[in-house]
């Protein structure tokens, strides 16, 4: 008896004191600081997203808001109706158009990624073996087109990609080409466009990546026998990878995404989720419908950016 | 070459081997040769027109300061700077326009650069894969290395799980792996802590010996350097100021700059009075005496030189010696006891502060010293040495 009254005292007192150790190791400072972007994130992200989910399942009505209510209380006769309509997944599913729309904008973000990290790569590697004195000059070189908004600049591609624009005019001149070149409101334009827009985003993480970067590593690299074209790729590249992911990731999701680009040089054959998105919001007025759209798109996008990040995460703890 | 290399052969009392060392011999053809190599940065001359040979299985040190120009030295050999004029030939190959990757020679850096990305098999080896190894026999040579410098159980390792002497080891073993003629380490033991660095050291003479490659080491050390090299290259502003073994550099310095730099040593300015075949005597007013040094040195009467002493040559008593050659007077102003040895400052009467160190050879020290005693300082007629430069 003695005995395990004596335990249960003791094991109180440590409860009691691992509590209060808790209370007291509470980091306020730490806490404020993750508190504001993580309301923020909750407010204007968080809650937006929910709102949004509610109105995919939910029907299209001539109404407003144009969308059918979950929730019914009909108080006369004392009965709350909720429903849920599945529909417009199950449509998304039905019908190809989206599913290409999708594929399709996941290819042409993919491959303007690509071509974003072929260009980007030799710029951010040019910057960080410049003198210092000039990177700084170069970086701001690289985010001076933000100073302009972007919508002009989509403009400005169209005064270069049209049938009578600066490319094709400067071509006939020059009689490389005798019949002008249809460039504008192709696929084409298309990748032009992200790729132009989305390229600071690719250098700069890959110039991070780069500056830092130990330069005896090279020297150990050629003294070990490794021509430079070796080095580069044994110990540049892999020493990049963060950079190249990032940049990657930065590019290719607002560009799964992207809108206003395959608007306005995009052809009608163009298909991107973002136009399919407008187009059921302001065309034909199904809220939910582009709701739905709007969710399976972010479920696409977040799905394999959880992945990266994780292994990433993982390979750091090594 | 110099006046100090020939005393050195003189004097050599401990020889390093049973036979004359290679470079000892006349018209022993030397394994590296460098022939009046000059390397200028813009206006900022670096190498300073070196010439230097060095033999095989020689562990050589470039001994220096910072800006001495010895890394510059090192980094032309491994071909990652070109010479601005002169020639570097290895085992009878010029190297002008050999690009590092085609050099027979491999360098440890100071900072060890291992591949941050690559564990430490991967990294070892890196160079045996470039020159097109099979694989079988990469796995094989590169297990024994690491056999070698006891790391064999920590292959799968990426370079950051490390300890520092670890990844020296490393280091060192991706640089032997490939079998260079010629291994260049820079300060490779700079990054090591006092104990580690002892043991390190013997280790590396060891697997000098064991391997017969030819070591050239960069150093500031200059321990490292006494305790590594079968010859030390003391450097100063781009040039070689004397070549000869640790022995030599240390009792037979050939400049001021020399003396200063390797050890600790007591300088007395003063002037020629008597110059004969086998002996000099030198007034100085620093030391308040006329000294005496039993060998004859290259100068002209009247002439200024410095007459150096190491602190530990110099004998310290309350009584004056018998004899009273080379005997000076001073007060103790600093005692600082360091175990092994006392370490003390003597202020003579012209102000000059004397280094002496006394090993403490028994328990109770048979004279006491203490702050303030007057005391006189004396050195034998053979240990001093007269620089004129």
């Amino acid at each position: 008896m003695s005995t395990s009254s004596g335990s249960a005292w003791v094991t109180g007192a440590s409860s009691r004191m691992a509590k209060y150790n808790l209370f007291s190791r509470v980091n306020w400072g730490r806490l404020g600081v993750i508190a504001i972007p993580t309301l923020w994130l909750g407010i204007f992200f968080f809650v937006p997203f929910l709102v949004v989910f509610k109105i995919s399942l939910a029907e299209p009505a001539i109404a407003v808001p144009p969308y059918s209510p979950l929730f019914e209380w009909n108080l006369e006769e004392a009965y709350a109706t909720f429903k849920l309509n599945m529909g417009n997944y199950l449509f998304l599913l039905e019908d190809t158009f989206y599913l290409d729309a999708y594929l399709s904008s996941i290819k042409i973000a993919a491959v303007s990624t690509f071509f974003a990290l072929i260009i980007g790569f030799p710029v951010a590697y040019l910057i960080a073996r410049s003198k210092p004195s000039m990177r700084a000059l170069l970086l701001s070189l690289v985010i001076l087109p933000f100073w302009t908004s972007f919508l002009l600049r989509v403009y400005a591609w169209m005064g270069f990609l049209k049938k009578n624009g600066i490319v094709n005019e400067f071509l006939l001149s020059t009689g490389i080409i005798d019949q002008p070149l249809i460039m504008l409101q192709t696929d084409f334009a298309v990748y032009i466009g992200i790729v132009y827009t989305y390229l600071p985003f690719m250098i700069l993480p890959l110039y991070t990546a780069l500056e830092k970067m130990d330069l005896t590593l090279l020297e150990a690299a050629e003294d070990l026998g490794a021509r430079p074209i070796h080095s580069f790729f044994l110990i540049t590249v892999p020493l990049a990878v963060p950079g190249i992911i990032a940049g990657c990731v930065l590019v290719f999701i607002p560009a799964v995404g992207e809108f206003v680009i395959p608007a306005l040089l995009g052809g009608s054959d163009t298909l991107m989720i973002g136009r399919v998105l407008w187009d059921e919001f302001f065309l034909n007025r199904d809220w939910p419908m582009a709701s739905a759209v709007a969710i399976v798109m972010l479920v696409v996008l977040v799905l394999p950016i959880m992945l990266i990040r994780n292994r990433s995460g993982k390979e750091e703890a090594l | 070459m110099t006046s100090s290399q020939t005393i050195g052969q003189q004097h050599s009392a401990i020889p390093v081997t049973a036979e004359v060392p290679l470079w000892k011999q006349d018209g022993a053809e030397p394994f590296l040769r460098i022939e009046n190599v000059t390397k200028k940065f813009g206006e900022f001359v670096a190498v300073d027109n070196i010439s230097l040979d060095i033999y095989k299985n020689e562990l050589f040190c470039l001994l220096g300061g910072s800006g001495s120009g010895k890394s510059t030295l090192l980094r032309m050999l491994a071909g990652f700077e070109s010479p601005t004029s002169g020639r570097i030939i290895i085992d009878g190959v010029d190297m002008a326009g050999i690009q590092p990757w085609k050099r027979p020679i491999n360098m440890m850096f100071q900072s060890y650069a291992l591949f941050p990305h690559l564990s430490v098999e991967d990294n070892v080896a890196f160079g045996l894969k470039r020159e097109g190894v099979a694989r079988s026999e990469v796995k094989q040579r590169v297990a024994q290395m690491l056999d070698m410098v006891q790391l064999g159980h920590l292959g799968k390792r990426k370079p950051h799980q490390l300890s520092g002497g670890q990844r020296q080891r490393v280091a060192l073993a991706r640089s032997l792996v490939k079998r260079p003629k010629l291994l260049l380490l820079d300060e490779p033991l700079g990054a090591l802590d006092k104990k580690l660095r002892e043991e390190t050291q013997f280790e590396l003479i060891n697997i000098q010996e064991e391997l017969g490659v030819t070591f050239v080491v960069v150093t500031h050390d200059q321990e490292e350097a006494m305790t590594l090299s079968t010859r030390i290259g003391v450097m100063n502003h781009g040039v070689i100021v004397q070549t000869a073994e640790p022995l030599d550099v240390y009792e037979y310095p050939n400049s001021r700059f020399v003396a200063e730099f390797v050890g600790s040593v007591n300088l007395f300015e003063g002037k020629v009075i008597e110059d004969l075949p086998d002996s000099v005597r030198i007034k100085s007013k620093e030391a308040g005496a006329i000294l005496f040094v039993d060998h004859g040195i290259s100068c002209a009467p009247n002439q200024n030189v410095h007459v150096a002493i190491r602190p530990e040559k110099i004998k310290i008593s309350h009584t004056k010696p018998g004899n009273t050659v080379n005997c000076i007077q001073g007060e103790i102003e600093e005692i600082a006891y360091m175990g092994s040895l006392s370490v003390f400052k003597v202020r003579l009467e012209s102000g000059k502060e004397v280094r002496v160190t006394q090993p403490n050879f028994s328990r109770a020290m048979g004279e006491r010293f203490t702050w303030k005693d007057k005391v006189y300082l004396s050195w034998d007629v053979d240990s001093s040495v007269v620089l004129t430069s």
